[in-house]
């Protein structure tokens, strides 16, 4: 003799309604442990999204040369700083075209230095690279034009600046086919960058970028910073990158002293540590599931023993252990689910006031999270329910009955 | 047919054993009125527990209809119990939350019968009763009197054989009381087994067999015209 799946939610759903301030108490708990997992495993997604669309709006064909060899502990900050015995070199930069795996190549200098126009001058960022950094990178210019596709070496006195600097420098003036001063030498703006050229490490609406070759006079330098190297495609890195490592060991005199990282692996390797970290906060706020649980418990336990008479009475109506064990377990459900229902709109909520404050950030719930949050909670209200629902089932009827 | 042969039923009490039933042998034919009296601590609500299935006797053969019932599991003792058993509890026993028509369902609710048949069998139990108008109030909303009528359309909303009345009208003035025993009577008067504790000697003179309890046993039968 079993009940029927409506009248036992009906049952269920009057006893809920029956005792509202116990019900909201489990209703909140629930509720809070599945909005946490929801909103902080979006925050996280959310900085994962942000950070692996950063790298991935440089391309994902992208290869990286920096001078220096790095062994075993990877990239660090000699590398990145350059400090190498033997440098990289524009001829290198030039060796590398020969590859029919490379559709084309940046080589960068960085610098800091002075620039000025009439009686106004800012530090900024100098970039000294190629007319092929546009596409490499992803930018878009503004007004004017990129740098001119001319020979690596030839250093003319031409510059691309950032938005902010021509604000800065020109104000409302027209800032096209106007000389300025950087450090001791005299560039003509050609261009003026976008604001959508913003990307890791770089904001191009305060930088200023000149042909390489003006950059290497320009700090009296005969190496680069590295070497950005676009492959045709995909199914190219590889092949492209043994090149490079080849060439580059064949031009310095047979010694590996360049370090090669693909877009590829930085992207994957920071796709990992925020996916962990995302798993991480969302095992966290999982923890808050099992402690609405566990109030669950303490709450069905208070519940049946409060009504004790109501589980003798209906014993001595005719209902099996069976069907005592399935009332208790289905009102702990029911309660589960309707606070997770609540948890998740709550968290939903939360994410989007988070998209909306921060819009760069794309706090989305991964639907993992919220589908895990919502079988957590069911199943984690379904075991913290057996031990009130099995001892209701095993009450005595005549002890039940007289409330004992 | 209720047949109960050398029931015994003993509690642990402390580091006592209580008897409750010593030696009970009770034969109760179906269609019977029986009134069962005696002091506190007698063994009558013990007896009534026992012959509603509510409880296991410590030792003793229990026959219910020709089934002997004391071997069955819980879950089929609940079955017999909703089938061929009512409750007619002194404090009545209503789930405050639920409506009148929803208390007197509660049986066939468990009994998984669906919506559209119970429905029909409710309002005719609450009609019998002259309840009708007084289906869709809860518990609080009704007179004593009225909560025991409730509760015994509920203890024969699926017409069963005998029905237990443990203090009936314990708990209601005297009119309510007089009130729900005729309603009580005249449900025996249709073939329903009545078996009903009772203090009260007046209610108790009323049935045709009366039973007296000392100690946990029957040691006084009476019959005699209701």
């Amino acid at each position: 003799m079993a009940l029927r799946s409506s009248d036992l939610l009906h049952f269920s759903w009057r006893a809920l309604r029956g005792f509202p301030s116990r019900t909201l108490l489990m209703l909140t708990a629930m509720a809070i442990g599945v909005a946490a997992v929801v909103l902080l495993t979006s925050l996280g997604e959310g900085a994962r999204r942000y950070v692996t669309g950063e790298f991935a709006s440089l391309g994902t064909n992208l290869v990286i040369v920096f001078p220096g060899r790095s062994e075993t502990a990877g990239i660090n900050p000699s590398t990145m700083m350059g400090e190498t015995p033997r440098d990289l070199s524009l001829a290198d930069a030039q060796a590398l075209l020969r590859s029919r795996s490379v559709r084309r190549i940046a080589p960068i200098n960085v610098g800091a230095a002075d620039i000025s126009w009439q009686n106004r001058s800012r530090e900024v960022v100098i970039l000294g690279s190629n007319h092929d950094l546009l596409d490499i990178r992803h930018w878009a210019v503004d007004q004017g034009r990129f740098l001119p596709e001319t020979d690596l070496d030839r250093a003319t006195p031409v510059a691309v600046i950032g938005s902010k600097i021509r604000d800065e420098l020109f104000g409302p003036k027209r800032a096209l086919g106007e000389w300025v001063r950087i450090g001791d030498r005299r560039f003509r703006v050609i261009g003026i960058m976008g604001s959508e050229g913003r990307s890791i490490g770089v904001d191009v609406e305060e930088t200023v970028i000149i042909p390489v070759a003006s950059a290497q006079q320009l700090f009296n330098t005969a190496s680069l910073f590295r070497i950005l190297v676009e492959t045709k495609n995909r199914e190219a890195i590889e092949t492209a990158r043994e090149f490079i490592i080849d060439t580059l060991q064949q031009r310095h005199q047979g010694e590996q002293d360049v370090t090669v990282i693909t877009q590829d692996a930085v992207l994957q390797t920071f796709d990992r540590i925020l996916g962990a970290l995302t798993y991480t906060v969302g095992g966290i706020a999982a923890v808050s599931l099992a402690v609405a649980g566990i109030l669950i418990m303490n709450v069905m336990l208070v519940a049946v023993s409060q009504r004790t008479a109501e589980i003798g009475l209906l014993k001595a109506l005719g209902a099996a252990p069976r069907q005592i064990l399935s009332l208790i377990l289905t009102e702990a459900v029911m309660l589960s689910a309707i606070g997770a229902a609540a948890g998740m709109g709550l968290g939903q909520l939360g994410s989007y006031f988070v998209r909306v404050a921060f819009p760069v950030l794309p706090a989305y719930a991964p639907g993992w999270a919220a589908a895990t949050a919502l079988a957590v909670a069911l199943i984690t209200g379904l075991l913290f329910s057996l031990l009130p629902a099995r001892r209701a089932a095993r009450l005595d009827p005549v002890l039940a009955l007289s409330g004992r | 047919m209720i047949e109960l042969i050398g029931i015994h039923r003993n509690f642990q009490v402390g580091d006592q054993m209580v008897r409750a039933l010593d030696d009970v042998d009770l034969n109760i034919a179906d269609g019977e009125y029986v009134s069962i009296m005696g002091p506190s601590g007698s063994g009558k609500s013990t007896l009534l527990n026992l012959i509603g299935l509510l409880d296991r006797p410590s030792h003793g053969s229990y026959r219910l209809n020709g089934q002997d019932v004391t071997s069955l599991s819980d879950s089929e003792l609940a079955a017999v119990r909703n089938r061929e058993i009512g409750f007619v509890f002194q404090m009545f026993h209503l789930i405050p939350r639920l409506t009148a028509a929803e208390n007197v369902a509660l049986p066939l609710i468990l009994a998984g019968l669906p919506p559209e048949q119970r429905q029909p069998i409710v309002a005719g139990a609450l009609a019998e009763l002259h309840m009708t108008d007084r289906a869709q109030h809860k518990p609080d909303q009704l007179s004593g009197g009225q909560r025991q009528r409730v509760a015994i359309a509920r203890a024969i909303v699926t017409q069963p054989k005998v029905l237990l009345a443990d203090e009936p009208t314990g708990n209601l003035d005297h009119h309510s009381g007089e009130a729900v025993i005729r309603i009580l009577e005249a449900l025996n008067k249709r073939g329903i087994t009545l078996i009903m504790v009772t203090h009260d000697l007046e209610m108790g003179q009323r049935a045709r067999r009366r039973l007296r309890m000392v100690d946990g046993r029957i040691t006084e039968a009476q019959h005699g015209a209701a």
